[in-house]
């Protein structure tokens, strides 16, 4: 039994590995396309193209500069090989907000972005898949409907008004959480930047109580964020577990006496843990999508926030910087989660 | 014979009767599924208060009256005012003509965009499926509401520009959906039949693979309708959407933004309008699908 399982899952990774080549084609074309489409954005659907780099109060100089610069006298296809060149070796152009190459900025900001979504997908995994589960196995009764309703709730409130009326409602009404930011200003530069990540850096030193302002903060925007991922989970997690609660091995292990919640915990829940992990990745990308409104609304000072600031400016480069980053996590996540189901799930080798 | 026994009739001897049919059996399916019917409910609700916009406000969505700024929600003002003293009831009920009219652009635009590039892709196969799917995938792989504000940032603002960039993101999910249905019935016998008569490609696909896509396309529509009203009210909300003083929900929520701690129902009574919109849309959408697409059974 062992040996035999043992063969299966050798010839499952081999499997897998053949399939990875394609695959790395295909995410490389992925890629390329992302590009094409921010290129078109930056370079073709605006009217003027430099005014919209440059900003309507550069000289008549800095235009013809920034003009020459962007080589727009060449043709469309070499400014497009030359922007993915620029691309790979990690030039995304200058920002006229910051007045920093946007990489520089982006590195910055990102780890605000990464340690808000963390957050959020642990809070919607580990409630959105007990509360699928439970509403599959409440099939019809009010608590499905109830669930079905709070789950439709996630894909109809608009992130920024729930941030909106729970800043109004838990730091300004009830005062159970801290205000907008990262931290209270007297916790400001306390801790030496490491790795960005604001639990992880005080963790690091030891600094407990900027641990805890740190986390006073991330709790009210995490948990709104959660909220949607949670959403999501749960009526994924509810549609996949009634397809396996239908099943004849189900009724099977009813039959010969199993209790009910190891039918459920130990039976139907199993196969449906590789769909899941797709599920899981899907909305961990999505949430980073989403922190985008979430961050606008808390002055969290990340790769959303840094967007909206660049969008309302008018700063292109940073605009296609940070949509091309987010885009490139995005399309990663996505890629993995793939790949993740080919090697664990044996029916799609 | 009664009307209904005509319109159950098992052997339909017209096709309107068979259409008719069809749309009863659908209809009732649908009227036994509460939730569904709620969802109907609020949509209906939207059109007549989008239609009748007029008779329903009691004031001028425009009106400025400087005096009666901020005022909480009251007999006289049920929403209260905002801080230009307009009545933001008023507001609202004008606003559900925006959002209507965001929603129902961007279904006609890509709805069909993504029934003609999914039908074509399945109906010829080859390399023109692989190309146009190709450009599909890139598409659908990137975060949505992202590439609607590079392209809005791009356009400029305003709402046509968000109509067409909510319309950019959306409509490759709809060209998937139609390439799967279209290959399902691409070989079957009634195609090679029609294609024997002498039917050109165009003929075929307009007049017998578009209508066969279109079920499991409304449910599809149906359901990002809740989606593509939250992308609108985001872009609003950024300013980057509809621009003031039009009575956009998301711009009025932004504006109401800096109230939020004082006088909260400025920027919330818009948000309840959202929810509710995109609630009726999703609930509506649930129930469409357990009708019309018996293959997703799973989810009931």
């Amino acid at each position: 039994m062992g040996l035999a399982t043992e063969g299966l899952n050798l010839r499952r990774i081999g499997g897998s590995i053949r399939g990875l080549g394609g695959f790395a084609v295909v995410t490389a074309l992925t890629f390329l396309g992302l590009l094409a489409v921010t290129f078109f954005i930056g370079r073709v659907v605006p009217i003027d193209p430099v005014l919209a780099v440059v900003g309507d109060r550069a000289t008549q100089a800095q235009y013809d500069a920034a003009r020459v610069a962007m080589g727009l006298d060449r043709p469309l296809v070499v400014q497009f090989f030359s922007y993915v060149g620029e691309v790979l070796r990690g030039d995304l152009g200058q920002s006229i907000t910051t007045n920093r190459p946007v990489a520089e900025d982006l590195a910055r900001v990102f780890p605000a972005t990464l340690e808000m979504a963390t957050l959020g997908i642990l809070i919607g995994v580990l409630l959105g898949v007990p509360t699928g589960v439970w509403a599959a196995s409440h099939q019809g009764s009010w608590i499905d409907q109830v669930i079905r309703v709070f789950a439709l709730m996630g894909y109809s409130v608009p992130a920024f008004w729930l941030g909106l009326v729970g800043l109004a409602v838990f730091y300004a009404g009830l005062g159970w959480v801290a205000g907008p930011g990262r931290l209270d200003i007297f916790y400001e530069g306390l801790v030496p930047t490491r790795t960005g990540l604001m639990l992880v850096d005080s963790a690091l030193v030891g600094d407990w109580q900027v641990f805890f302002n740190a986390l006073d903060h991330l709790a009210l925007p995490a948990t709104i964020l959660g909220f949607f991922s949670l959403a999501y989970i749960a009526r994924m997690t509810r549609s996949f577990m009634l397809d396996q609660l239908g099943q004849e091995y189900i009724t099977t292990a009813r039959v010969k006496g199993v209790p009910e919640w190891r039918v459920i915990w130990g039976h139907a829940f199993k196969p449906i843990r590789v769909p899941l992990i797709t599920v899981i990745g899907l909305s961990y990308a999505g949430l980073l999508e989403g922190s985008v409104m979430i961050e606008t609304v808390f002055s969290w000072p990340g790769i959303g926030n840094y967007l909206t600031q660049a969008l309302l400016n008018a700063d292109m480069n940073a605009v296609l910087g940070a949509t091309l980053v987010i885009g490139s996590v995005f399309i990663l996540i996505n890629k993995i989660s793939d790949v993740l189901y080919r090697v664990l799930d044996p029916r799609s080798r | 014979m009664g009307a209904r026994d005509w319109l159950l009739d098992d052997s339909p001897a017209s096709r309107v009767q068979a259409d008719l049919g069809r749309a009863y059996r659908m209809g009732m399916a649908l009227l036994r599924n509460p939730l569904a019917v709620i969802g109907a409910l609020i949509i209906l609700v939207l059109i007549l208060t989008a239609a009748f916009a007029p008779w329903i406000a009691p004031e001028s969505p425009f009106g400025q009256d400087l005096a009666n700024r901020l005022l909480p929600p009251s007999q006289q003002h049920w929403m209260g005012t905002d801080e230009l003293g307009r009545d933001i009831f008023s507001r609202v009920v004008y606003g559900s003509r925006i959002t209507l009219l965001i929603v129902a652009l961007v279904a006609v635009i890509s709805a069909p965009l993504g029934l003609i590039i999914g039908a074509v892709s399945g109906y010829f196969g080859g390399w023109t499926d692989r190309f146009l799917m190709g450009v599909t995938d890139i598409f659908l792989s990137m975060p949505k509401l992202i590439l609607a504000l590079a392209f809005v940032a791009a356009l400029g603002p305003g709402i046509e520009n968000a109509i067409i960039a909510i319309a950019i993101t959306a409509w490759p999910a709809y060209a998937r959906i139609a390439r799967a249905e279209t290959l399902t019935f691409r070989s079957s016998e009634f195609i090679s039949a029609v294609r024997l008569l002498g039917a050109s490609h165009f003929r075929i696909i307009f007049r017998h693979v578009l209508p066969l896509c279109t079920s499991s396309m409304i449910v599809r529509v149906t359901l990002d309708m809740a989606g593509i009203i939250l992308t609108a009210a985001g872009l609003g909300f950024l300013g980057l959407g509809a621009q003031p003083p039009l009575p956009e929900w998301g711009a009025m929520i932004s504006r109401g933004r800096t109230f939020i701690l004082d006088q909260w129902w400025v920027a919330t009574m818009p948000g309840f309008a959202i929810i509710l919109v995109s609630l009726g849309f999703s609930l509506l959408g649930d129930g469409l699908r357990d009708v019309l697409d018996p293959k997703h059974g799973g989810e009931r």
